[in-house]
């Protein structure tokens, strides 16, 4: 109890005469609202005391940083020795495009690369499949081959700058290339560091970026942590992610719930399938979330999550390292926060965000430019995303202590609560048999349509309030310069395509693409052999169609 | 049997884009708002599109597409509307479209564009405005 029983007692008296001064002064000057709530719609009281937590046990419940339950954060020394990592989101156009973009980055501060991938390559498509017609270099680099590889981390050296790939279904396609890439430039797979997003569940759950039903997608997610365990020590083989949910409108508490749960099915897979030792792998496990507009609902989230997670392995899996039981995570601020209207508004939005994710205690920030609800990144609004975190880091002081929010009654109400409901969660889940079933009933993904849908209504009906949005509209919209990608793009990066089809060895590819096909119809781990495969210049969408003829196909089912 | 004076709409989402809060979020609406109204899911070709569209007897298309591929994507479903003798069908889009692009997609036939920020209410009250239920039942 971390107050005496003389506290509590006159906390208490305080209070209700408090209670009843509020409620005679409200009589005359009448509340604003009559909810009080998180942007996740969580009512929030008007004032918090020592009984809110009166059962808070220090060490059990908060402790200090490096020690169970880590909700105060995995580094003892927090971000006194070294700031979380500034790792910014980029890709745009052709390998070559992308690649000066990254030099500038590093350039102008940014301590690790974030590659954002186009929808062709996001779905293991070629630039020249019909399906991809119009998509090439409009959200992200395209990559087909090796060659696009190579291009895109030129002059990058990668046993020193860690290079994280927001790539689901072709995972395995991607990180096979940038080893390869790594290894022609002479550096072995135990150097080079970095992450996959690699994370399907989180897919059929919020991002819809799929090509294979679940089972098959999972075993693959298997595939590369057991292959990474073994031989790129040094990369996260997977970023088991939040954000995706939320912006596809989930509450706080959901994407805490349903990204935990997510994390439990694949620690439950490996271990069954590949017999790893929990203790093995776990410590390369690592999570992605998103920081929202409401700033305490963020900050309870990351405390809530890294001590749940540590219970979990600790208690579930029995985890001995603690490494183990470390939640490291990325963060980015919302984008779903940001409005078209008065766009420049939204780098106070990001601003915001960016310091919950630091009072969070995040190891790694991407901070979203302002024009981004309208296009991809213009490189002046990338450069003001990357200094809003200069500012906070080295202006602003909130990296000067760690956990600067601890024993506030709010704080550490908020965050008790949250874990709470998000327990719930993962309790039902666990009942309907796992994270595969419930999606098989379209639960989460039902669970998020209702909040979002809800969300919805209250901005319309001005419960929720965006600022020119819903209010305080401007007369006139003030136009900003949009970064355009040339339709050529698309045109050269066929031509390379097919320039590459003609020189390679097609004997080869084809030997290593049937080799590919056997390795997946025995179930075994798929990595070597798509190594291989990338090596011979086999294209994305020729090994991803060897995993759509063995696996079969998954489709939206649509829900809404 | 299709219901009597029922405006039916399709929501589909052309292209790779996974992006589909907004869609699911009007495909609600519209069912609340008394519509008939039919999802497609996400990816699928302007060709899965109108052929669903001629095939439903829909008398609006609400396209959406979040990634860029709007220019391409968008005219090609209104294109193959009308090889199809189903040019009658009626084609709004949302999602991130710069205003720049308005007048090209206009012009190859898009009839209203609804992009972040625009509420609900106002696109169900354009819908009744500019859609006539049923005109393949008279």
């Amino acid at each position: 109890m971390p107050f005496s029983k003389e506290t509590l007692i006159i906390s208490r008296e305080l209070t209700e005469q408090w209670e009843k001064e509020v409620a005679s002064a409200i009589k005359d000057n009448p509340d604003q609202k009559t909810r009080f709530t998180t942007q996740s719609d969580f009512e929030i009281k008007r004032l918090y005391t020592p009984q809110d937590i009166e059962n808070l046990d220090f060490a059990r419940d908060i402790g200090v940083p490096g020690v169970f339950p880590y909700l105060r954060g995995n580094q003892i020394t927090g971000y006194r020795s070294k700031y979380w990592t500034f790792r910014m989101f980029s890709g745009m156009g052709s390998a070559r495009d992308t690649n000066q973009r990254w030099h500038l980055l590093l350039r102008e501060g940014n301590t690790g690369l974030s590659t954002a991938f186009d929808f062709p390559t996001l779905m293991g498509y070629d630039t020249g499949s019909p399906k991809a017609r119009g998509e090439c270099g409009k959200c992200g680099v395209a990559i087909d081959t090796l060659e696009d590889m190579m291009t895109l981390v030129a002059g990058i050296p990668l046993d020193q700058v860690t290079t994280s790939m927001t790539i689901n279904p072709p995972a395995t396609v991607l990180w096979s290339m940038y080893i390869a890439a790594a290894q022609a430039g002479g550096v072995p797979a135990t150097k080079i560091g970095g992450t996959i997003q690699n994370d399907m569940l989180k897919e059929f759950i919020a991002q819809k970026t799929f090509m294979c039903p679940p089972e098959p997608s999972v075993k693959l997610i298997s595939d590369t942590i057991e292959f990474g365990t073994k031989y790129v020590p040094r990369w996260n083989p997977i970023s088991i992610s939040g954000y995706h949910i939320r912006e596809a409108g989930s509450t706080a508490i959901q994407e805490l719930a349903f990204t935990l749960r997510d994390g439990i099915e694949y620690v439950e897979d490996v271990i069954r399938r590949k017999g790893l030792d929990v203790d093995e792998f776990a410590p390369r496990l690592s999570f992605f979330f998103n920081s929202h507009i409401d700033f305490f609902e963020e900050i309870c989230k990351m405390r809530a999550a890294r001590r749940m997670w540590a219970k979990i392995m600790r208690d579930r899996f029995k985890a001995k390292n603690p490494r183990s039981l470390w939640m490291r995570f990325h963060t980015q601020t919302a984008g779903c926060s940001l409005t078209a209207q008065q766009p420049l508004n939204n780098i106070t939005r990001t601003t915001i965000e960016a310091l919950a994710a630091v009072l969070g205690g995040t190891q790694s920030l991407h901070t979203n430019s302002f024009d981004e609800v309208l296009c991809l990144p213009s490189e002046a609004a990338a450069t003001i995303a990357l200094r809003t975190q200069q500012i906070i880091a080295e202006e602003s002081g909130a990296a000067n202590t760690i956990d600067p929010l601890a024993g506030s009654y709010f704080i550490e109400s908020l965050t008790n609560e949250m874990e709470e409901q998000a327990w719930k969660y993962i309790e039902k889940i666990d009942q309907m048999g796992g994270m595969i079933e419930a999606i098989k009933r379209g639960y989460p993904q039902q669970e998020i349509a209702d909040a979002a849908y809800n969300f919805q209504l209250q901005l319309d009906s001005r419960e929720k309030i965006q600022v020119g949005v819903n209010k305080y509209l401007a007369r006139e919209e003030e136009k900003i310069p949009l970064q355009q990608i040339d339709e050529q793009v698309e045109e050269e990066q066929i031509k390379r395509l097919n320039e590459v089809r003609r020189r390679r060895d097609w004997k080869a590819v084809k030997t290593s693409l049937l080799e590919l096909k056997d390795v997946c119809k025995r179930g075994d781990n798929v990595m070597p052999t798509c190594i291989e495969a990338v090596k011979n210049l086999a294209s994305i969408q020729e090994i991803c169609d060897v995993y759509r003829e063995v696996y079969g196909e998954y489709r939206d089912p649509g829900l809404y | 049997m299709v219901e009597q004076g029922k405006i039916r709409i399709m929501v589909a989402k052309p292209g790779l884009d996974g992006h589909d809060r907004g869609a699911r979020i009007l495909s609600r609406y519209f069912r609340d708002a008394g519509f008939e109204v039919i999802y497609t899911g996400c990816h699928q070709t302007p060709e899965q599109i109108a052929a669903a569209a001629v095939q439903e007897d829909v008398d609006l298309v609400g396209l959406s597409c979040l990634s860029g591929a709007h220019r391409f994507l968008f005219p090609r479903v209104v294109e193959l509307l009308r090889q199809q003798g189903a040019g009658d069908i009626v084609v709004i889009a949302g999602g991130i479209i710069p205003e720049d692009d308005f007048p090209f997609l206009h012009q190859a036939g898009i009839k209203a564009i609804f992009t972040p920020g625009a509420s609900l209410e106002s696109i169900v009250d354009w819908i009744k405005e500019n859609v006539k239920t049923g005109s393949g039942n008279e």
